[in-house]
Order: structure tokens, then sequence, then C-alpha cells
């Protein structure tokens, strides 16, 4: 099966194919410069994987890829639209899901209700005669026993297999993850990389991935390599070198 | 025991009249953190509604007029809900994030709202409803052509005034040719009165205790209130969107909730409460153009001993207050302190309404500083969450 992954990522891309394109964005906070003229292309299928250090800018260009940040300069488009100037709940509900960098559960409404929001990212928003699918406890079966416990009161990793499994509801074209793994233990990491495994295998979805663990960013087709809030280095993952992992994996 | 019967009622029954004032603040500062110093002025509409429809009413006859109560409700809910909805999309919508310029402009929209009802009439409404007709419709027209963007400023500069001349006009000829007839203001600024249905009058006697028909109500329409709100935010879509955003705004919007819209929604339902509020307080007494200064202060009250974001301390703190502001008022305790001569005079001082509401702000004072929170604090993981 990761072969087959493997083998899309190799062929050269066609536009057709393309499901994000972002293009030479600049962002600021205040004054300070954070992002420099940022290009990247996931295609349809593809699971890419940004890396760098800390603080080099991986979760604000995320943030500008949801919309939560606006670039001064650039585009993005999305299935071949144009979202530059599109608010988040718009680019969610294109199919764009997002699990952020601390997880950002609703601490105060319950498991199943965190779920639930999940379905807000359907072109027409929730209903609320929408199921919770099975296949969403299979991913993550610890869910399914804590349904009604409130979201805050949850554990770290718990916490990310529900804001993983509330990026999915709505069946996503791009899955869009901030370190996944981050404050998690092993065995969690385990699970949780391969519920994301089995998420792409079985759904063809697109990847974004900001990981600091070489086995994880090696399950990702391409990766790009950021320092100083730009793009130094891209490729595929089965040709990172040493040299690429000393400098932009903190491990 | 008909003494504590007695204060148990008259607590409820101030009490509920503060929770259904406080409930729309407690709703929108709550989940919103925005102060509408208009509140106070959204409850006066709601009970000038009430007037309203009540003499609508009283042109059906006999046994139609006194159900006039039925429909004033609903009417206050949407009139004050749409009143706050532009409130929300003219006002509001920039400041958010801003609590010293929101104050200020709520503020400012509560002293036009005290000034509009005193001095409505044909020609203020005629002229109004003209401006809007000519700039909104302008604009509507113009919005939709490709390079809206660039003509903008060029639209403001002479639409604005040119509507703004041609209402002033139209109001200047009207108020010339019909004179009194539209220029004579709608209600003043004296105040108006509400007459309670009949079936509203008298009361349920127990006892010694007389229960007013009319406090009964409020109680009832209070409890209904609560319910409904209960229902709205547990039960139904939207109402759990608000608790999202409320929580988690910028994660909200990420996950595909429309934020501006819940915003304007429950910037909307809590005007509406305070419609609701309006129509009830009609029932107590007159009301005027300044009814309105007379709540917001308590309401204040209810929503900052209850704890911010909490419905249920919301109730605590209006029912905790309704009874010690009664208690301490009316002297309830002066025959069990009569053997504490000093006691009994000290709170003999405090026995008038006003000294009461004194005596009230200490003691909210003193709780403040033991528990800054409120009454039910958010605790546990969420808070740092
Ligand atoms: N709200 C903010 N205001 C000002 N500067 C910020 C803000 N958020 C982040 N920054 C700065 O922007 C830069 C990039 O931050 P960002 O969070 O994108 O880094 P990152 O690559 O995700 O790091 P990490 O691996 O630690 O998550 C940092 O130098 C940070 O100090
Ligand atoms: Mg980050």
């Amino acid at each position: 099966m990761v072969s087959v992954n493997k083998a899309i990522a190799f062929q050269p891309i066609s536009p057709r194919e393309i499901l994000l394109q972002v293009s030479g964005i600049n962002v600021y906070y205040g004054e300070s410069h954070i992002l420099r003229n940022v290009d990247i292309t996931i295609s349809n299928g593809q699971m890419v994987c940004l890396i760098g250090r800390n603080g080099v800018g991986k979760t604000t260009l995320l943030k500008t890829i949801m919309g939560l940040l606006k670039s001064r300069t650039g585009t993005i488009s999305f299935a071949g639209e144009s979202i530059t100037g599109k608010s988040p709940d718009r680019r969610a509900k294109m199919g764009i899901g997002y699990v952020p960098q601390g997880r950002e559960i609703i601490p105060r409404l319950t498991v199943e209700e965190n779920l639930l929001l999940g379905f807000e990212a359907l072109p027409k928003g929730r209903k609320g005669n929408e199921k919770i699918s099975e296949e969403i406890f299979e991913l993550f079966p610890v869910l399914k026993t804590m349904l009604w416990r409130m979201g805050g009161d949850l554990s770290g990793g718990q916490q990310q297999q529900l804001a993983i499994a509330r990026a999915l509801m709505a069946k996503p074209r791009l899955l869009v993850l901030d370190e996944p793994t981050e404050g998690i233990q092993p065995s969690i990491i385990l699970e949780i990389e391969a519920a994301v495994r089995r998420i792409v295998q079985t759904t063809g979805i697109s990847v974004l991935l900001v990981e600091q663990h070489l086995h994880f960013v090696r399950q990702a087709d391409r990766y790009y390599a950021m320092q100083k809030g730009g793009i130094v280095a891209s490729g595929a993952t089965s040709e990172l070198s040493q040299d690429v992992i000393q400098k932009f994996l903190a491990v | 025991m008909v003494e504590f019967l007695n204060v148990i009622f008259s607590g409820i029954s101030i009490g509920s009249v503060l929770l259904i004032a406080a409930l729309g603040l407690a709703v929108v500062f709550g989940l919103m953190g925005v102060i509408n110093m208009a509140h106070g002025e959204l409850i006066m509409l709601g009970a000038y509604t009430t007037f309203v429809v009540q003499n609508v009413f009283k042109g059906l006859g006999s046994p139609l007029s006194e159900t006039y109560i039925i429909l004033a409700i609903p009417m206050a809910f949407l009139v004050t809900a749409l009143v706050g909805l532009l409130l929300e999309k003219g006002v509001v919508r920039f400041l958010y994030g801003r609590p010293l310029e929101t104050l200020l402009a709520t503020w400012g929209v509560s002293l036009i709202l005290q000034q509009f009802v005193r001095s409505v009439n044909w020609v203020l409404v005629i002229g109004i409803t003209l401006f809007c007709l000519l700039f909104f419709g302008a604009w509507w027209v113009v919005s939709r052509r490709p390079d809206f963007d660039r003509i903008r400023n060029l639209f403001f500069t002479i639409m604005l005034p040119l509507s703004a001349a041609i209402s002033a006009v139209v109001g200047v000829v009207l108020a010339q040719t019909y004179k009194l007839a539209v220029t004579q203001p709608w209600f003043g600024a004296q105040n108006v009165n509400v007459t309670a249905p009949k079936w509203l009058q008298g009361g349920l006697n127990i006892g010694d205790l007389r229960l007013p028909y009319t406090r009964l109500f409020i109680i009832f329409l209070t409890i209904l209130c609560v319910a409904g709100i209960y229902y709205f935010f547990q039960r139904t879509a939207w109402g759990l969107r608000i608790r999202a955003v409320t929580q988690n705004r910028s994660m909200s919007s990420c996950l595909g909730i429309p934020t501006q819209k819940v915003d304007a929604l429950t910037f909307a339902l809590g005007s509406g409460l305070a419609g609701v509020a309006g129509c009830a307080i009609s029932l107590l007494g007159s009301v005027g153009p300044n009814t309105g200064q007379n709540y917001i202060v308590d309401t204040f009250m209810v929503v900052v001993v209850g704890g911010v974001g909490k419905l249920v301390g919301s109730i605590v703190a209006a029912l905790a207050i309704g009874t010690v502001s009664y208690i301490i008022g009316s002297n309830a305790l002066a025959p069990l302190l009569s053997p504490i001569p000093p006691l009994a005079d000290f709170f003999g001082f405090f026995a008038t309404t006003s000294m009461a509401k004194v005596m009230v702000f200490a003691l909210i004072i003193v709780f403040l500083q033991v528990r800054p929170a409120g009454l039910f604090p958010q605790k546990g993981r969420t808070v740092d969450a």
C-alpha cells in the first residue's frame, strides 16, 4: 500500500492534480517578518511533511493556509479556487480539516459535542441529524468510551485523537496536522501514526504534516524544510539525507 | 411561618424581575464578553412595544383586548431583537476585543434610544425610513458593480449627504403641510402606563399571604425564558455553535462555524430577552424613557455576582440579591433582632428601598473580595485550556 503512494509522488505533478498551491506568501506579526516568499504545492492524495526547528514559522504557515493569519502578499489556492481572501470557516467548508498545535479542543463541551462540531465543515453546516460514523471509533477506540466526558478533562493524547477525529468528521480533502505527536507518550504516538497511515490509505485524502519524529516524517511522500521563515529544501522523503535530518529535525 | 413564606415569595418575586432583566445581559456579556450599556434601553423598548400592542388591542374591544399580553411578549422579543441586530451589525461588530470602546459606544446608543422614544413622531420615522431606503438601496445597487471597491469613497461622499438632504427636505415639507398631526411625539417625555389585563389583576390569597397575579405571571415568564434558553443552548445546532464560539473563537471558525453569524445571533437573542423583560416590568408600574437606567445597574450586579458565562450563576445570584434586598428593605429581621437594640437600630436604618440598595451594594463588594470570579467560577482543567 505504501508503495502505491510513493508511486504517485514520483509522477510529475500535472496542474490538474494540484490540491493546494501556496505561492509567494509573506506574513508578518506586527512588524516582524515571519514568512518570507513561501511556496508549497500539495497534490491530490499526497502526504507532505513540513520540517524545521522550533520557531521557524511552521505553525504560522499552517495558520495562514487556514485563514487565521493574513498574508501581505502572495496567493493561496485550493482545489483550483483562490482562497486568499476567504475566512477560515469558508476554507473549512471547502474541505480543509485542521488539527492545530495544542489541539484546541473546546474544553467545556463533551467529547461527543466536539465531534459533532466537526460536521460544521459540511458545505451547508451541521443540520443536527448527522451520526458519528463507526469508522471514527475504529480509528480511535478510546473516544467511544468517553463520549460524555468534558473535552477539557481528557489527557493530552486523548485530546489529540479527538482533534484528529473531529477534523475528519466532514471528510475533508486536505488534512492539516500541526505536531500531532508533541508531548505525547510513545505508545500513543504509534497509535496516532497508525491512524494517520490508515486514513491516508483508505480515504486517499491529502495530508500536510508538521512533525519532529523521524519515523513519522518518513511516512510522507514529500518534505519541505523551513529555516527562518523560508523554504530552504524540499524533495522526496525517501531521499532524506542524514545531513537534512541533522539540520532540520530536533532529534 | 407566614412571615417566612412572605420573605420567600417576595425574594423570588424581586429575584425573578432581576433575573429576567439580567438574562439577556448574561447571554451577551457572559458568552461574548461584550458589555452592552444599552441593555437597559432595550428593556425600555420592550416595555414601549407592550404599550403599543396594548393600545392596538384596545381598538379590538373587550374580550380580545384582554389577551394583548400574549402577543406583546413575542412582539417585544422581535422588536428588540431586531434593534439588537442593528446595534451589532452597525456598532458592536467593529469593537470586538475592545471593551472600553464598546462600553462608550453602547452608552452613546443608550442615550440615542432614550431620546428617540421621547421625540419619535411620524416625521422622524418617515425621514429615517426614507434615508435608509435611499442610502442602502443605492448601496445595494452599486455594490453589485465589479469596480465597487474603487468607487466606494466616491459613493459615500455623494450618497450620504444626498440621501440625508432628501430625507430632511421631505421631513420639513411633511411637517409644514400636516403640522401637528405628524410632528406630535408618539410617546413624549412623560411616562406611559400599561394596565395589566383583567385576568392578571388581583391576587391569590393563602392565609394572610397575598400573591399578586402579575408577580406570579412574571415568575412564570422568567421560568419559561430560562427553560427556553437552556433548551436552545443545549439542544439546538445554533446553541452548540454559540457555546463553541464562546469558548474558542478561532478554532470554531476553523471547524467551519460562521462566527460573525453566531455573534449577530447571540446579540439578537440577548436583546430579544431584554424585550421580554421590558414586557414583564411594564406590568409592575409606569414606564418612561429612563426606565432602562434603573435596571442596568441591577442587572450588572446579577451577572457579576453570578459569574460570567454561567446561567446557573445568574439564577442563583438574582434570587439571592432579590431575597436579601427584600429582607433588608422591609426590615424583616426586626423581630429576631429586637433583643439586641444596637443591631436592630442598625438594620432599621437601612430599611428603605434606597438604603437597602446601598447595603446590597456593600455586601456585593465584600462578596467579590472573597470570590472575585462570582458564585460559579470556571474551574478544573478547562480554565487554562
Ligand atoms: N502571536 C504572535 N505574535 C508575535 N510573534 C509570534 C506570534 N506567534 C508566533 N510568533 C513568532 O513567529 C515565529 C514563528 O512561530 P511559529 O509558531 O510559526 O513557529 P513554529 O515553527 O511552529 O515553532 P514550534 O516548532 O515551536 O511550534 C516565532 O519566532 C514566534 O516567536
Ligand atoms: Mg508550531
